[in-house]
């Protein structure tokens, strides 16, 4: 072996990517390190012009791009997804030049011949030297944690990194009772992420209270409070001796002698620098990796280390250790200033940290101190735990110098500010913590500094805000988009938005987008509503050419308008099928690979031998990847090649169940009179009639039914957008705004009624009126509580505002309107409406399921398709 | 990663028929599969058939004057510079014009 393999420092993306150089060369920078901390000074770096300086190698031994760390709670919790919480992936390295080693280890700094040597054998010589190796889950001694050879126990997990939150997501389904082991911010994020996955979750914490890092210990329980109310076991001042299990943890064994099953273990036990490769490289190394105020190592020995730095959570800076990501931005960027020469005096001067975090759903903010420490200190406290709220300051000599928020954050951004800068506070110590006379909120983000932090978790100020703002955001959501301010734990979402606003237009400045019916017209629904029956516009492209400034079209607005316009001219709308989502173009729901799943009608749930032999013969016909009895009582027919659907429709010769559009899917029922002992209703029959007469009918959003016999509720008619239970005597109560998806709710009573005519007449109203003043994709589980019941109830069933006549007429059209959109498809209404759009190259397919095994089908017996997609010829030159 | 200014030749991938207004269809160029984009002003635009968030098909997407819009997550690409709208990888972008006779002509990259 040779002394050095040396790479190629510069590799061929980099010679494209960069500027010419400058005459000379540039000097080499490693980072060891591709977490939140390395790859921010990296791009603190390249907005500094570091790309001229310096060519860039980075060290990640995790195989990724640079993620969101803080956001593995929300994918823990399934509220992200994994794809959305890259900050930088993969193609970002390559686009800005940098020689990204993803999956390899830095193992040893040779400080004098300036090499880093990794676990693939290379060594790779640096000019400057950057370490942002982070930190890792602390194990407390238990016995039983680790096998012989060193690994932990099965079903035992740390909370730290994708691979981690992914082997707990891998596992959640498959068992019932875990246990957290530390009730610090991660335990409690875990505690709650396993729990939204159905896990019975106990979580076990060894201080007198939970988040003693932050919270004093009345705060603590009021927090203990909201967390045991989610149905979380929590158990204080009670330390693990030992995890049982042979093969895999079976339980957790307390100091007092009580034993907690358990079938999954995570251990939230606090956090360990990652030193030892400074360690072993000869670098100082105390609690963390030492530096100074440039962030600059120092040798074990004292002497100079050279070029070498650190940042992030691998650091000791003046002594103090960083377990949250506010700090690291600031090291971040005083590192880069120095490098860069932009200011070769930046100083980091240690951060005062606050803490700002939404944990298991519940607010919380903390800062400097937690309770008085002197005599004379002041201590103002409000503390509700009945309603989970508590909120404290502590004063000094006329100085905010700690604050304790829990449950109600709204004066964080207030407090964050006296606190940061010493502002004078309110004679009347109450103020600090409710408002009276102090600045409001929207005062508060007028107030507010500049360079105010407001975004801890993605380092985002209020300036950065405003500047997007100024760049033409003008939805929050836009705002959000651009900053990412709001995208790590989402505690700071309403200051994002109270900035917007203020930023958009004076104090009382609404986000009028946010009433917009779509984001490209500024009207809402119902302004939009009598613009376009005004001027009698029939098409979509009519509606952006009249209302839209300047007549722009817009990607994102099409399908809301396909909708509204289906709803105000039932039958009567010039059809444009670019307007239409995929799913409405081919009437299926596109899938993973691009292929779709067909649903066929199949009323009320009830089917007979000879629509599931059909269904059975098209399953074989055309190979579908797999044939599933669905949670909405019908057959879905799974993987269908798009060029294949017109076939299988006529082949199937039923009617579409609209498993794919946002319009009325299905009316679920139960067995009702005719079987069940119980039934007091003729359910099915009603629940047949109801889809009948609302089939196919363009909504908001998705509208879903159920009928049930009796108040047992077995086809879940509570917790449906609108649901029937038959009570006795021939009488049904009428449920809407229910929803048992993302959100569970059960529905509103809106009427008890004496017959299956009046539940269809009311219904009917009911949903006409939903479609008529609902927002786009606005379920109507936030549509009733947004009016309220009474308000539904008075419009609908009282007609105190004279809309019934009209809601009834207007329905009647829609409903007779109706045209089964799979008798369409036979001959194609546009050109190439069924070709395929699946490229040729590789894509993450959808399963098919063995043929023989459980939802499987035979192999493919369709061979003939059209498939294969136009070739192109060349022109000649 | 982004568009080439010198394609190394043109191919001739359809009529302009093919491809309804405001829609989109795949064609292969060179083996790689390329979605042409029909506008509503009678332009047409070119980019790759692969979404590169997570290979979706773009020409199934919705479009407009500027962007088309992903079917499977809804993320948003330009389709003149190919830049992500999302924070997502960019577009790689063709050339394409719509020739005399009516074909539709999409330089290979
Ligand atoms: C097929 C089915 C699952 C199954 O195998 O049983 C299903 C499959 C999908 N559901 Fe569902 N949902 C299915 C019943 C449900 C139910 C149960 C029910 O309808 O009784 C619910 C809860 C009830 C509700 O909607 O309130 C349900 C709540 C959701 C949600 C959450 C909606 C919400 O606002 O809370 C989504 C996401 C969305 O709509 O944005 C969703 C979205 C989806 C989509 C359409 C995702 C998508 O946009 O592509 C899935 C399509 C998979 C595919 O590739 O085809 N699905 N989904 C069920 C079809 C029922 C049917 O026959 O029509
Ligand atoms: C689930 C979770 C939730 C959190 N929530 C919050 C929150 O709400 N608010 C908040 O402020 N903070 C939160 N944090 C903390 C925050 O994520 C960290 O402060 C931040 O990630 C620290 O950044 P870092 O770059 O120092 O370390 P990391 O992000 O851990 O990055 C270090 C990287 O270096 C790699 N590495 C280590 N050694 C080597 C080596 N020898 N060679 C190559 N690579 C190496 C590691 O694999 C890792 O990828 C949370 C953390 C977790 C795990
Ligand atoms: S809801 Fe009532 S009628 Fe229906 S199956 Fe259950 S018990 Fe029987
Ligand atoms: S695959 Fe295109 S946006 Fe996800």
């Amino acid at each position: 072996m040779t002394a050095t393999t040396d790479r190629p420092t510069t590799t061929p993306a980099t010679a494209t990517a960069l500027p010419a150089q400058r005459g000379r060369a540039r000097r080499r920078l490693v980072v060891v390190g591709n977490g939140m901390a390395g790859a921010r000074a990296v791009e603190e770096i390249l907005a500094r012009g570091g790309a001229e300086q310096f060519s860039v190698t980075m060290f990640g031994d995790e195989p990724y791009g640079n993620y969101n760390r803080i956001a593995l709670s929300h994918v823990l919790a399934g509220e992200e997804e994994e794809h959305g919480i890259f900050l930088n992936a993969l193609p970002w390295y390559a686009d800005n030049g940098i020689d990204l080693r993803a999956g390899v280890r830095a193992t040893f700094v040779d400080r004098h011949a300036r090499l880093v040597h990794d676990d693939t054998g290379a060594r790779t010589p640096y000019d400057v030297l950057v370490l942002a190796t982070g930190s890792s889950p602390f194990f407390p001694a238990m016995t039983g944690l680790r096998r012989e050879d060193g690994s932990l126990l099965p079903g035992v997990f740390g909370f730290r990194t994708l691979d981690d939150t992914r082997a707990m997501l891998a596992e959640a389904g498959l068992h019932s009772r875990a246990v957290v082991i530390g009730g610090g911010l991660l335990g409690l994020e875990a505690a709650h992420g396993l729990q939204k996955h159905g896990l019975d979750v106990d979580l076990v914490h060894s201080p007198k209270h939970l988040m003693n890092q932050q919270l004093n210990a009345e705060a603590g329980r009021v927090l203990q409070g909201r967390i045991e109310a989610l149905g979380i076991g929590v158990h204080t001042a009670a330390r693990t001796v030992a995890l049982t299990g042979e093969e895999r943890v079976s339980g957790v064994l307390l100091a007092d002698g009580r034993e907690l099953a358990a079938d999954m273990v995570v251990v939230t036990a606090g956090i360990r620098p990652n030193a030892e490769l400074a360690a072993r490289s000869g670098l100082l190394v105390e609690r963390a990796v030492v530096v100074d105020d440039a962030m600059r190592c120092t040798g074990d020995d004292g002497e100079d280390a050279g070029e070498v730095y650190a940042v992030g959570e691998c650091v000791q800076h003046r002594g103090e250790t960083y377990g949250l990501v506010a700090p690291l931005w600031e090291q971040a960027s005083v590192l880069a200033d120095r490098l860069t020469g932009t200011d070769p005096a930046a100083e980091y001067h240690g951060s005062r940290t606050a803490t700002k975090l939404k944990v298991a759903g519940v607010d919380v903010a903390a800062m400097g101190l937690s309770e008085p420490e002197r005599v004379d200190d002041e201590f103002v406290v409000f503390s509700e735990p009945r309603r989970g709220i508590y909120s404290s300051a502590v004063v000094r000599d006329g100085r905010l110098v700690g604050a304790t928020l829990v449950g109600d954050v709204r004066k964080v951004a207030f407090l964050q500010q006296a606190f940061d800068q010493g502002l004078p506070l309110p004679e009347e110590r109450v103020q600090l913590l409710f408002d009276m006379g102090t600045p409001s909120e929207e005062t508060g983000a007028a107030e507010l500094d500049d360079c105010a932090q407001v975004c801890n978790c993605n380092g985002v100020s209020k300036a950065a805000i405003v500047d997007a703002v100024r760049g033409g955001c003008s939805t929050v959501g836009q705002v959000v988009d651009a900053t990412r301010a709001g995208k790590g734990c989402g505690s700071c979402k309403s200051l994002v938005a109270q900035i917007t606003e203020w930023a958009a237009g004076g104090d009382l400045a609404v986000d009028e987008s946010a009433n917009w019916y779509v984001p490209a017209i500024p009207m809402d629904k119902q302004q939009l509503t009598a613009a376009i029956r005004e001027r009698d516009l029939r098409s979509v492209s009519a509606v952006f050419r009249e209302l839209a400034p300047a007549g722009a079209e817009d990607a994102k607005s099409k399908m809301a308008l396909t909708s509204l316009l289906r709803v105000i001219w039932p039958g009567g709308v010039v059809e444009e099928r670019d307007a239409r989502f995929v799913n409405d173009r081919v009437h299926a729901n596109i899938q993973r690979d691009g292929t779709f799943s067909v649903v066929p009608q199949m009323k009320g749930g009830v089917t007979t031998p000879e629509q599931l032999r059909r269904i059975a013969d098209v399953a074989d016909r055309y190979a579908v990847g797999m044939v599933k009895v669905t949670g909405g009582q019908r057959i879905d027919l799974l993987g269908v090649r798009k060029e294949d659907l017109p076939r299988m429709w006529a082949d199937l010769g039923m009617p579409s169940g609209y498993a794919y559009g946002k319009s009325m899917r299905t009316v679920k029922t139960c067995v009702g009179t005719d079987f069940c002992r119980f039934g007091l209703g003729d359910s099915t029959q009603l629940g047949i009639d109801l889809e009948t007469r609302f089939q196919g009918l363009e909504c908001p959003a998705k509208l879903k039914l159920a009928v049930v016999g009796c108040p047992r509720n077995c086809a879940e008619a509570y917790v449906k957008d609108v649901g029937v239970v038959a009570v006795g005597a021939g009488r049904w109560e009428i449920y809407v705004g229910g929803a048992a998806g993302a959100s569970v709710r059960k529905g509103d009573l809106l009427a008890t009624v004496d017959s299956p005519e009046e539940v269809i007449a009311l219904s009917g109203r009911f949903i006409q009126f939903y479609r008529e003043w609902a927002g786009w994709l606005e379920r109507t589980y936030d549509f009733v509580p947004r009016l309220g019941i009474e308000r539904v109830r008075k419009v609908v069933v009282e007609d105190s505002d004279g809309l019934a006549a009209g809601l009834d007429a207007r329905l009647q059209e829609a409903v007779g309107a109706y045209v089964d959109p799979w008798s369409e498809g036979r001959e194609p209404v546009v050109p190439g409406q069924f070709r395929p759009s699946l490229p040729l190259v590789d894509l993450p397919l959808v399963p098919r399921r063995p043929g023989g095994a459980p939802g499987g089908v035979l192999p493919d017996v369709h061979s003939s398709s059209d498939a294969t997609a136009q070739v192109a010829e060349e022109v000649a030159p | 990663m982004t568009t080439t200014q010198s394609p190394a030749r043109e191919v001739r991938v359809g009529h302009l028929d093919e491809v309804p207004a405001g829609e989109g269809r795949a064609y292969v160029v060179d083996g790689e599969q390329v979605a042409v984009f029909r506008h509503r002003s009678g332009r047409v635009s070119a980019v790759q058939a692969v979404c590169p968030h997570s290979g979706g098909p773009l020409a199934d997407g919705q479009i407009d004057e500027d962007v088309v819009v992903c079917p499977l997550h809804l993320f948003a690409w330009d389709l003149a510079t190919g830049e992500s709208r999302n924070g997502q990888p960019p577009l790689r972008v063709h050339p394409c014009r719509v020739a005399g006779d009516g074909s539709v002509v999409v330089g290979a990259c």
